[in-house]
């Protein structure tokens, strides 16, 4: 299956540092127009999101980040919770987040962009970044958020181990199992999303992007059973109950994972597009070197 | 044979007594007209000997098993009651219901009896109409088919010839009467007096509750009780066509009025 | 009449079928019925373990709704009550939101459809007490809104409460009710309440049949009308519990189908409740095909449909019976 796609092999590593600069110094110059106090490093740093508070603390300074987001505590969706766990937790609310009186809040385009819109017009920088949906991008993201806590350097340290790391990891052989990431309500990410790429990364190819969604989307239960996959992930159970995730628990699911290759999924790992997705690569790849295939 | 005895049968509606021991035996061969102002308790009487409302003292009916009080005695309510558009000859075929056993369906037997009735009260030409569709007086009709056509000893009808023109009203009453000299027995409720003074073999007059007079419809249908109950006078006279009966004026203030 | 039951017969199985041959997969009818015999590789899982399971909760959902719809039509004597517009669906939701949030259902499987037995059964009780076999339409309609509201209102608050991020996504669900990806634990599960519930709602036929003259003629007809209520109230809580159960509360099946089947059998209301059943069977199965068909990517809610066909419906009865309602 993979010979029907040429030049797949190159694309995860194929991005292009000097678009990441670009972004890098087009965010330097608005920061310079919209809050000439921040100009330098600053020193009071928020942050909205989950995926941006994990890039923030990994190229911050000691005590540079005031503040993040509680979900960056919870184990279960953040690969820094341990980190997170010695700062003040926010909720992405306006008011809350203006009194910590801070000098740069980092969010996403989709995390509460009013709350964003109120801290600008009282006078907050604001850095929006945006979600990271290739693998390529995130020495990109890194390079933005190191710029803006003026930590560039070890931002492309962190960015450089990154890429060697998944140099080492990726998978191009020629031997590729076929697998379907399986969510709630049937939701299958394709190559084009991270967790897509993170499959492709350990060498799978993917279900998804077979059946005509890239971009991933609702596969029906009947065309994944008829896909017969060498591998299901499924997303770890919420607590909880909810119907979409039933289907998760479907006994076609359960046939389809028996003889197959065991598929984990640490939600942590695949959430946000941080280094710490080269955990989840390893995790597949070290499943599938025990299934031996 | 009675067909129902009534004994000491009160009922209570809150605090007020709206049926204050009621005593009285109807046998075959009787056309009992059951007679009283509005609000007199003609109504609670009969649902209560049928057991429809709770009370107090006896009924004979009342104490009968659904079945069997539906196989003794049928009645007909005064509320001209048709939910769906059925057609007349199914709605009348409802009172064969207490005959057939479970899952059992109406046989020939059946549809000769509904036929016959249907064909008695002047209904045949209906049967397969809507019974939705028809005039106010041609579904009492009807209903007083449903309620023939169950072939119960007895029958209790509340009003049945309210809205009925007069040539039905004549019609309906020498039905009940019919059934009575064929042995069997009606009780009717009526506010037509002189309908009641000429088809009827007994009168029982109700008023607040009470039972005031029980007797040969001469007997009961006195100058005093009809002041004294209705408030009214009345012309009575004895013509070659039978009595006659008919309300002059309001004297005034009944006892008991409420 | 005969005939009519044996046309709908024909009809609710030529549906099964195509409720079994419709899909995203598009598998050659010829193989997909030999793999539904085997049940041999991935086309034997998806017919035996998808398609059947859908088709068969299909047809018995929707007969329960339709024998319901009529069941509840002939006590109340009234064409407005449906089980789903009097809250009487959304009364199981509630219960069977409930089972799952509260882990009842979890340590317990038959906690599920059991609640959501019990919140149909409150929701029906509470109609009946309200509305009464008078036939009053406004009464019926305020106390099935009042009935709506607070079963939906609660619905969504446990719903709001989970701790689960999917949960509060699935308010739509429980509102207008998806067959999407059953399997047959969830036939297990509602089957048996079901095939319970319409076998209970099939004998009251005499009853309803002796209440179009009014309850007091039904009684002197030896119908006793306090077994017949209890029967209507708990037949329709085992087919509207146990469907929305595993299927969500999904609405006008039990209107739209007496309403058009009623001039075939002569209005009679215990002919109505076979004729209901296998309408209903064939407009609920009729009504999951065609969420496959206009959207086959998207899990279109099953209520969306019978909505769209029954909404017009229940506003012509209105605008019919306006006079009385005034």
């Amino acid at each position: 299956m993979s010979g029907a796609m040429p030049g797949r092999a190159a694309r995860p590593l194929s991005g292009s540092m000097s678009r990441s600069e670009g972004i890098a110094l087009a965010v330097a110059a608005w920061l310079a127009i919209a809050a000439p106090l921040a100009a330098e490093a600053p020193q009071r740093v928020v942050s909205m999101n989950l995926c941006t508070d994990q890039l923030a603390m990994l190229v911050a300074a000691e005590g540079q980040i005031v503040s993040v987001s509680y979900l960056a505590q919870d184990p279960g969706a953040s690969a820094m919770a341990a980190q997170a766990a010695g700062l003040l937790p926010n909720r992405g609310r306006a008011e809350e987040i203006f009194l910590m009186r801070p000098d740069l809040v980092i969010t996403g385009p989709y995390s509460n962009p009013t709350a964003a819109d109120m801290l600008r017009r009282l006078g907050v920088a604001v850095l929006v970044v945006d979600p990271v949906s290739r693998l390529d991008e995130i020495p990109d993201r890194l390079a933005v958020i190191g710029a803006a806590l003026g930590q560039a350097d070890r931002a492309a340290k962190v960015a450089a181990d990154f890429e060697a790391g998944l140099g080492a990891l990726v998978d191009t052989g020629p031997e590729r199992p076929r697998a379907a990431l399986y969510g709630a309500n049937g939701y299958s990410a394709g190559d084009r999303t991270l967790a897509g790429q993170i499959l492709w990364a350990a060498g799978f190819d993917n279900i998804a992007t077979e059946q005509g969604m890239p971009d991933g989307g609702i596969l029906p239960l009947e065309l994944l059973a008829l896909s017969q996959p060498d591998m299901i992930v499924t997303s770890r159970a919420e607590p909880g109950a909810s119907r979409s995730e039933e289907i998760l628990d479907h006994p076609v699911v359960a046939a389809l994972r028996d003889g197959a290759i065991p598929g984990r999924m640490r939600d942590s790992d695949w959430v946000c597009g941080t280094p710490h997705v080269l955990g989840a690569i390893a995790d597949l790849r070290g499943a599938r070197e025990e299934a031996g295939r | 044979m009675s067909l129902l005895s009534l004994s000491g049968l009160s009922v209570r509606r809150g605090a007020r007594v709206v049926l204050n021991e009621a005593t009285l035996d109807i046998g075959a061969g009787e056309c009992v007209g059951l007679i009283g102002p509005n609000g007199a308790g003609k109504t609670t009487l009969m649902r209560a000997a049928l057991g429809l409302l709770p009370h107090l003292g006896t009924s004979s009916l009342a104490r009968m098993p659904a079945a069997a009080r539906a196989r003794a005695a049928a009645w007909l309510p005064q509320t001209r009651d048709i939910a769906w558009p059925v057609s007349v000859e199914r709605l009348v075929t409802l009172g064969r219901l207490p005959h057939l056993r479970p899952g059992q369906a109406p046989g020939p037997d059946d549809r000769a009896a509904v036929a016959q009735v249907l064909e008695r009260l002047d209904l045949a030409g209906f049967a397969d109409r809507p019974a939705t569709d028809l005039s106010g007086g041609e579904q009492a009709r009807v209903l007083i088919a449903r309620a023939l056509v169950q072939d119960t000893p007895l029958i209790l009808a509340d009003e049945p010839v309210a809205g009925l023109d007069p040539a039905h009203q004549l019609t309906t009453m020498q039905t009940f009467r019919a059934l009575a000299d064929d042995g069997k027995a009606a009780l009717v409720a009526l506010h037509d007096l002189g309908l009641a003074l000429r088809y009827c073999t007994r009168l029982v007059m109700l008023q607040a509750g009470r039972v005031v007079a029980d007797g040969p419809p001469r007997k009961v249908l006195t100058a005093g009780r009809v002041a004294q109950v209705f408030g009214i006078t009345a012309l009575m006279l004895d013509s070659a066509e039978g009595p006659v009966f008919q309300p002059l004026a309001v004297t005034g203030a009944t006892e008991g009025d409420s | 009449m005969s005939r009519a039951l044996a046309l709908l017969g024909l009809l609710v199985a030529g549906l099964f079928a195509a409720s079994l041959l419709v899909g995203p997969a598009g598998l050659p009818p010829g193989a997909s019925l030999r793999a539904l015999v085997s049940g041999e590789g991935a086309t034997g899982l998806v017919m035996r373990e998808i398609r059947l399971p859908r088709a068969i909760l299909g047809a018995a959902i929707g007969a329960g709704l339709g024998m319901a719809g009529a069941a509840m039509q002939g006590y109340l004597r009234n064409p407005l009550a449906e089980p789903g517009l009097i809250g009487v669906s959304g009364s199981a939701a509630l219960g069977a939101v409930l089972a799952l949030h509260t882990g009842l259902a979890a340590a317990f499987a038959l906690a599920l459809p059991l609640m959501a037995l019990a919140g149909a059964g409150l929701g029906v009780g509470l109609v009946m007490a309200l509305a009464g076999p008078r036939g009053g339409s406004l009464t019926l309609i305020l106390a099935g809104i009042a009935i709506s509201a607070l079963a939906g209102a609660l619905t969504s608050l446990v719903l709001n409460l989970s701790p689960n991020p999917w949960a509060a996504g699935e308010i739509v669900f429980w509102m207008m009710g998806s067959l999407a990806d059953r399997s047959m634990s969830h036939v297990a599960l509602a089957l048996p309440f079901l095939l319970a519930g319409i076998a209970l709602l099939a004998t009251l036929g005499r009853g309803l049949d002796a209440l179009t003259l009014g309850e007091d003629a039904a009684a002197s007809l030896g119908i006793r009308m306090a077994r017949l209520r209890l029967g209507v109230v708990i037949g329709t809580a085992l087919v509207v519990g146990a469907g929305t159960a595993v299927a969500g509360a999904i609405g006008f099946v039990g209107l739209v189908v007496p309403h058009v089947l009623r001039p075939l059998v002569g209005a009679a209301p215990g002919r109505l409740l076979w004729a209901s059943a296998l309408g209903g069977a064939a407009m609920l199965l009729a009504a999951d095909i065609a969420v496959r068909v206009v959207l086959p990517e998207q899990d279109l809610k099953l209520g969306v449909l019978t909505a769209l066909v029954g909404a017009p419906v229940f506003l012509h009865l209105i605008y019919r019976m306006r006079r009385a309602l005034a």
